[in-house]
């Protein structure tokens, strides 16, 4: 779907004020935490689920409820259609939502997504109710495999999980957005803020980023570096860029230029 | 003598001992916000915590939102 800036963007018919979704992992601690979500003005925010003697209290849930923000359980950590349906689930129960971000991962070292299992597991989930954005590859035609099965949205990566190598492959992610007839929203590989410029000016939908801000020298400044570029990015891609071309055109004209003699 | 799995780790217990009496060994957030519970990995709804007793054997998770994604 096409971007512009005037329209809200909607996915699964929720309304939302802001094209960025911050992710919560890496933050040094819960106020940082806290004052990146007040910065970014975000509406919701990921969260991840562990076993509750590993991870103990953690004070999270009181800070979410605290900003008001809409929460999107994930399911990072599975490399299984069955661990991913189990964990949606659970996420499911804890928040008392339908909305699930789908990992499912394939390889430990570059934490690319498994592109069978992920399409099986959205399939039974969207089955079972769920309001799926499924975290893919690149592929246009995986984006489109997922749209098929009734993904609310699609969120290709720019390049692997907390890289920070920006986008790669700016072609594929257009070809994504030229077909898709659901949101796309670009969900790894941002390392600073003009990489999330460019995801709206290729045509994303919105931006998810946790890495970029949340293990930044100073993640509230980078909050808002990334805020500002999101909407610099949504308002420059509804202005309508000029054409690239090979060789200069005047700005000026010609016309009217005085002639001084040889 | 009840002996379940609680994450990974066998967990003696009385007989009879429901998931929400297990909940109250451990922190959890007030009405279970952000937690929830796996028994033999089928997920037990908060709505059936106080009626769901856990058998020996049982493999329980018992899982909390974390910062991640």
């Amino acid at each position: 779907m096409a971007t512009t800036a005037a329209a809200p963007l909607t996915i699964a018919g929720r309304d939302f004020t802001s094209r960025l979704i911050l992710g919560t992992g890496g933050f040094p601690s819960l106020d940082l935490l806290e004052s990146a979500i007040a910065t970014t003005e975000t509406d919701m925010v990921t969260v991840a689920l562990r076993r509750i003697d590993a991870a103990g209290r953690t004070g999270l849930v009181e800070v979410l409820d605290r900003t008001g923000v809409h929460v999107l359980p994930n399911t990072a950590g599975c490399f299984t259609a069955r661990d991913a349906v189990l964990t949606a689930k659970l996420a499911r129960e804890a928040f008392q939502t339908e909305w699930i971000k789908l990992e499912v991962i394939g390889d430990e070292r570059t934490l690319l997504p498994d592109a069978v299992e992920l399409v099986a597991a959205a399939e039974q989930l969207v089955a079972d109710g769920f309001i799926v954005l499924p975290y893919t590859t690149d592929d246009p035609v995986l984006a489109r495999r997922l749209e098929d099965v009734g993904c609310a949205a699609v969120m290709p990566l720019g390049s692997p999980i907390g890289s920070g190598m920006g986008i790669r492959n700016p072609y594929n992610l257009a070809l994504i957005v030229e077909r898709a007839g659901v949101p796309v929203i670009l969900d790894a590989g941002v390392g600073t803020a003009s990489d999330a410029t460019l995801a709206l000016e290729l045509g994303c939908d919105a931006v998810l980023t946790a890495s970029a801000i949340s293990r930044a020298e100073d993640p509230v400044a980078m909050a808002r570096a990334i805020k500002l570029a999101v909407e610099a990015g949504a308002l420059a891609r509804g202005a309508g860029r000029i054409p690239r071309r090979l060789y200069a055109e005047a700005s000026t004209t010609p016309e009217g230029l005085p002639h001084f003699g040889a | 003598m009840t002996t379940i799995s609680l994450n990974g780790e066998d967990r003696p217990l009385a007989d009879g001992t429901t998931v929400a009496q297990l909940l109250e060994t451990l922190d959890v957030p007030e009405k279970g916000r952000g937690v929830a519970v796996a028994v033999d990995a089928e997920v037990v709804p908060h709505s059936a915590w106080d009626a769901t007793t856990l058998p020996d054997g049982a493999r329980v998770e018992v899982v909390i939102a974390i910062q991640g994604g």
